[in-house]
């Protein structure tokens, strides 16, 4: 699999989109979708809450576990994907693309998100 | 199980791996969890057909003239009464009552029965049928080693199994078995299952395991075979609302907790482990009605697990065992054991407590799934 040169990684396998306009995308890794096994619920932070950086702010539930979906960046969530609420398997069949899970103003980003390559690396250990 | 103790593998488990399969540990044994997606995988059970390694089950061949005779004393069936080229869904239990595991009992000739234990459990059960056979004119074997299980299930099962075999299929009834030969392979082929489908249980040499697996996966290509892993044969059992030890069953229940108490024959010849325990329990459940196990659908999406309490008006009223998104009714579904005055189906207010929050659930009757025939 192979992991977008633009984008950059958290060691919690979420993936930051390059901010526009000081906003960027938030979604889970195909590594971690891969892990999960098929999604069929998402639980997300809702628009205008703010999302700490390491910190938990919904779930992903797939048939065999619930897993704690976290912020890879501190800011105000500006959007949700409604798309995947309402068919989760968009995590799994595009993670990287329609799968995304939310948008975020970010205020504070943690000095150690992983590059594409690093987090190849991360994930191959 | 301890983590010092190296995984064990099947026969097939490169098989497994050059098929991409996630693998998981269950019950120390390194088994595909799922090759795909497993919903695909469960859909093609309930539709077309599955194709499932389960070799980590674990073979307890007793033999000789007392091995019925045994048999009825060690388990609460009456195995006796099983006619040669039979199969009998029946429970092992300490004296106290409680249960050791399920089992499924194969009587292969008049003084040969194959027994099934879990993988989880066949050393407890083996040790315990070892024990109890002290006095009887009767073997107890390991055959843990002696058998790879291939499982065909799903409604195209017959035809791609006909394929590969003269055996009379169609003679063969559900929870019956026979000795033959599958694609050039000697084979017990039994017609029993984990599914809630029509389908085919093969117990074969492990040097055979292969290939009888790619013989299967080439005769069910045109079916819509697919390999399936040990995910889905979870949420297949689960709408089909059969219990899975340590979910449904435990030791700290007798059958009769368990709502399966038709399982035991007090009117069998002879003494039983259990049977003392047994007769009370059976008595205490006719006056005092124990929890029942029921099905909960969930109205909303989250998935209620095992462990999570069930509530009625602000108490706990029962607990989950086991619980799953359901592929075919599409909605999270659970068993759960629940107190008697809240287990007749559509009872009102019962919810299952998800992580603190409070989620309405139905109160339905067993099992979520039942196929046409």
């Amino acid at each position: 699999m192979s992991n977008p040169q633009q984008l950059r990684y958290s060691k919690e396998h979420e993936w930051l989109s390059v901010a526009e306009d000081g906003v960027s995308t938030v979604g889970i890794t195909e590594f971690a979708a891969n892990a999960l096994g098929d999604v069929v619920y998402a639980q997300l932070p809702e628009v205008g809450t703010t999302v700490e950086a390491g910190e938990t702010c919904g779930e992903l539930e797939s048939t065999k576990s619930v897993s704690d979906l976290y912020s890879p960046v501190s800011g105000e969530v500006t959007e949700i994907n409604e798309d995947v609420v309402s068919d989760p398997s968009l995590v799994n069949s595009a993670p990287f693309e329609g799968g995304w899970l939310f948008k975020v103003r970010v205020t504070e980003e943690p000095a150690d998100l992983l590059s594409a390559d690093e987090y190849a690396a991360h994930t191959a250990g | 199980m301890s983590s010092t103790e190296p995984l064990r593998h099947t026969a097939l488990d490169a098989v497994h791996r050059s098929l991409g399969a996630t693998m998981t540990d269950f019950a120390g044994w390194d088994m595909p969890l799922r090759y795909g997606s497993e919903r695909d995988e469960h859909l093609a059970v309930r539709t077309k057909a599955g194709l499932f390694d389960l070799s980590h089950m674990g073979e307890i061949t007793v033999t000789g003239p007392g091995a019925a005779a045994l048999l009825n004393y060690a388990l609460v069936g009456n195995i006796a009464s099983v006619g040669v080229g039979r199969a009998r869904y029946t429970m092992i239990c300490q004296a106290d009552g409680g249960i050791l595991d399920d089992l499924i009992v194969y009587r292969l000739a008049e003084t040969e029965y194959m027994v099934v234990a879990n993988a989880s459990n066949a050393q407890v059960v083996l040790d315990a049928l070892t024990e109890r056979a002290a006095g009887f004119d009767a073997e107890v074997r390991d055959d843990r080693d002696a058998y790879a299980l291939i499982a065909v299930q799903g409604p195209e099962s017959p035809g791609i199994l006909k394929s590969l075999t003269d055996a009379d299929l169609d003679g063969l009834k559900y929870y019956a078995g026979l000795p033959g030969t599958v694609a050039g392979v000697p084979a017990l082929i039994a017609r029993t299952g984990y599914t809630g489908e029509d389908g085919f249980e093969l117990f074969v040499r492990p040097e055979h395991a292969v290939e009888l697996w790619q013989a299967l996966t080439k005769a069910g290509e045109g079916a819509g075979l697919v390999p399936c892993g040990l995910s889905c044969r979870d949420t297949l059992r689960l709408e089909a609302g059969m219990p899975l030890y340590g979910h449904e069953l435990t030791t700290s229940l007798t059958p009769f907790d368990a709502g399966l108490g038709r399982v035991v024959k007090f009117e069998k010849e002879g003494d039983f482990v259990g049977r003392e325990a047994l007769t009370e329990a059976a008595a205490r459940a006719e006056q005092n009605p124990p929890r029942v196990l029921v099905g909960l659908v969930a109205e909303g999406r989250r998935v209620p697990r095992a462990g999570y309490a069930v509530v009625a008006g602000g108490a706990v009223i029962g607990e989950v065992t086991s619980g799953a998104p359901s592929p075919t009714l599409g909605k999270p579904i659970a068993m759960a054991y629940v107190d008697a005055a809240h287990a007749a189906p559509g009872a009102e207010g019962v919810g299952v407590d998800v992580r603190g929050s409070h989620e309405p659930y139905e109160v339905v009757a067993l099992p979520f799934y039942r196929r046409q025939k």
